[in-house]
């Protein structure tokens, strides 16, 4: 389903590099966890895909059902099934958490040539989704993601997610900022979507996710590159004895 | 120095001000209003029928005074209890601050159509008085009105004056209005200008505000070539409340001043103003906003916002707060912002397959909306008032 070839990254108008050469394949139905420590390029990836036009791609290709995506606008990928749980989702002023949630489905919709949502085929299909991971509907008429707390930011996010029913889902630190309880939610939330047809990228730093999420393949990230893949066992490893070895085996 | 008058100036008897006029220093009448045209003829009456057609109303339940190509109409609506009209043209305001007074002094020499509104003593008007003006918008005509306006002690009323066009053709349309709002009299004036992208609009209001008086003032300017909307406003009653609110929409090639000037005479009044202005294409915006306190005015609270989104490199927007304070014991704050829309909204927006130019009138509309919203003027009105403003968006981003 994800086919990221030798894909290099740099800030659009700066020098430096920050993806240096990465390979990865996801599958459909898979779920793909990828670790590393802070600063190796995670959300820059997440980014990538979901494409923010503040990265600049220098070489190699993404391919998403077999087609590259590099060309597309964000708008265009999130129709064809794109969709980026933000580690730090935007707060919209002024724009109705509901007003955004309609605005997005319908676009998506249209694009897909179905039919727009009725007003209150809407409202049932939010309500029920909200119901499912505990977010008060009313929180839904407030200004997008404004004053809700980090946890509540997450629930909307995987809100989102549930109600555009995407095929690539990437999740950046989803799981940051949560408590036990709320992660619980989010990773149900998660777990209910998962399915032959959809594959996950889920980015995060600690084993405690995965325990809920059991990913299929686990993937180390330092420095721009995958330096390590394995199966949950890898995340495991990563929980006891840290990067270093992980690291240094690479070098 | 002796300088060749241009046509206008011939035809007007005075001079216009250019930029050299500090209070048209972003406005340069001189330069853009070379000659005046010639008064509309008075349309056929079943010509008026249509000419609304594509301007539904605001408020459903509106009595509307009617005006056509600078002519009034009779139509017989229903006046609410309460409501004096006389169908014969004010005074012309007065205009002694010279060249400051210059939009005045030009709606005095080509007005002939007006109305005169008293609101009876005590009297709460549910109903919102319509005062529309729609123009054919012919090349080089003029169309203009004039309204005189009393509420009276403790009444209670809501005026909305209009302006509607669709022409692209060079013309001139004018208004001015005189407003006493009298002790304890609650007043909601509401200026609603859709004229055609080819009008110049010149247009004054002036207000007097009594003791207790309470006064909101909105400005929609959605339309236009070149537009000045100028309020002064003399707070002459102590606790009077004011706000003024505005939402400029300055479409390519247009050229949107307001001008506000603000006097406050006597102690305890409080003034609020803010305006969302939104800037397209080469569009030129001006919010001029001046506040005067004298120096017996002790407690006055004036605050004064005016926030811009400039949506091209090509448009521009300047705004010029100015504060005359001679009483020590005031609050007075004034701010003025412009920004671009956040590149990170948009990628969010984006990033849930909304595209571009929805998630751009999306941002836009809420920037917007919310002065509208702080009006409370009523669901109908506010729905009203957004569904111009998201058609203009349509037709201009
Ligand atoms: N827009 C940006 N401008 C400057 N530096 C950036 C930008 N985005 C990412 N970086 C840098 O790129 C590196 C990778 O960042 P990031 O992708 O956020 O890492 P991670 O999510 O793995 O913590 C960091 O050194 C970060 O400072
Ligand atoms: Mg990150």
């Amino acid at each position: 389903m994800l086919e990221i070839k030798n894909l290099h990254v740099r800030i659009a108008e700066e020098e430096t590099e920050i993806i240096k050469g990465l390979d990865l394949s996801v599958a459909a139905g898979e779920v793909a966890a990828i670790m590393g420590p802070n600063g190796s390029g995670k959300s820059t990836l997440s980014y990538v895909l979901a494409g923010k036009e503040d990265y600049e791609v220098t070489e190699g290709d993404i391919l998403f059902n077999g087609e590259s995506i590099l060309e597309m606008e964000p708008d265009e990928r999130a129709a064809s099934g794109v969709f980026l749980a933000f580690q730090y989702p935007m707060e919209i002023p002024g724009v109705p958490t509901m007003n955004f949630l309609k605005a997005a489905m319908n676009a998506q919709r249209k694009a897909r040539d179905e039919e727009e949502y009725t007003t209150p085929e809407f409202i049932k299909t939010v309500k029920a989704a909200a119901g499912e991971l505990n977010i008060d509907f009313n929180m839904l008429k407030r200004a997008l993601n404004v004053g809700f707390s980090g946890g509540e930011k997450k629930r909307a996010e995987i809100l989102q997610m549930q109600l555009l029913e995407p095929k690539l889902c990437v999740l950046d630190e989803t799981d940051s900022g949560l408590d036990i309880d709320a992660l619980k939610i989010v990773s149900d939330g998660v777990n209910r979507l998962r399915d032959p047809e959809r594959a996950f990228l889920v980015i995060t730093h600690y084993q405690r996710l995965l325990e809920h999420i059991v990913p299929d393949s686990v993937h180390v990230l330092y420095q721009g590159r995958i330096i390590e893949s394995g199966d949950k066992s890898l995340a495991l490893h990563l929980e006891e004895n840290g990067y270093a070895d992980v690291i240094a085996r690479a070098a | 120095m002796n300088i060749q008058k241009t046509a206008a100036e011939e035809t007007l008897g005075f001079m216009l001000p250019t930029r050299r006029v500090e209070s048209f220093h972003y406005t340069d009448l001189r330069a853009n209003l070379k000659s005046l045209g010639e008064q509309a003829a008075r349309p056929e009456d079943d010509a008026t029928r249509t000419m609304g057609d594509s301007f539904p109303r605001l408020a459903s339940d509106a009595c509307v005074l009617h005006f056509y190509d600078g002519h009034g109409f009779e139509r017989n609506e229903t006046l609410p209890e309460g409501v004096m009209v006389s169908r014969d043209l004010p005074d012309a305001l007065s205009a002694d601050g010279g060249a400051d007074d210059t939009i005045p002094q030009i709606n005095s020499k080509i007005t002939t159509a007006g109305v005169s509104i008293a609101v009876a003593k005590g009297k709460e008007v549910t109903q919102t008085i319509g005062l529309a003006h729609a123009h054919t918008g012919a090349a080089e005509s003029i169309a203009s009105t004039r309204f005189s306006i009393t509420a009276a002690e403790g009444s209670t009323s809501r005026f909305i004056e209009r302006q509607m066009g669709r022409s692209d053709a060079n013309h001139m349309t004018s208004s001015a209005v005189s407003l006493n709002v009298q002790q304890g009299a609650k007043v909601e004036y509401f200026i609603v200008q859709q004229a055609g992208v080819g009008a110049t609009h010149l247009a004054r209001l002036n207000v007097t505000l009594a003791q207790d008086a309470d006064l909101s003032i909105f400005v929609l300017n959605a339309g236009g070539k070149l537009v000045r909307q100028e309020v002064k406003i003399a707070v002459n009653g102590e606790n009077a409340n004011l706000a003024i609110r505005g939402v400029n929409l300055v479409g390519d090639n247009a050229h949107i001043d307001v001008t506000t000037v603000l006097e406050h005479n006597v102690p305890h009044t409080n003034a609020e103003e803010l305006f969302r202005n939104v800037v397209a294409g080469d569009g030129h915006g001006v919010f001029q906003g001046q506040i005067k306190v004298a120096q017996p005015a002790q407690k006055t609270d004036a605050q004064m916002a005016c926030n811009t989104l400039l949506l091209t490199d090509e448009g521009d927007f300047s705004a010029k707060p100015e504060l005359e304070i001679f009483a020590d014991d005031v609050i007075c704050a004034h701010g003025a912002t412009v920004t671009d829309i956040d590149d990170e909204h948009m990628f969010y927006m984006q990033a849930r397959g909304i595209d571009q130019k929805t998630a751009r009138g999306l941002l836009i509309k809420a920037f917007v909306d919310e002065v509208v919203e702080e009006l409370e003027a009523g669901e109908e009105l506010e729905e009203a008032f957004t569904g111009i403003i998201d058609d203009w968006l349509d037709a201009n981003i």
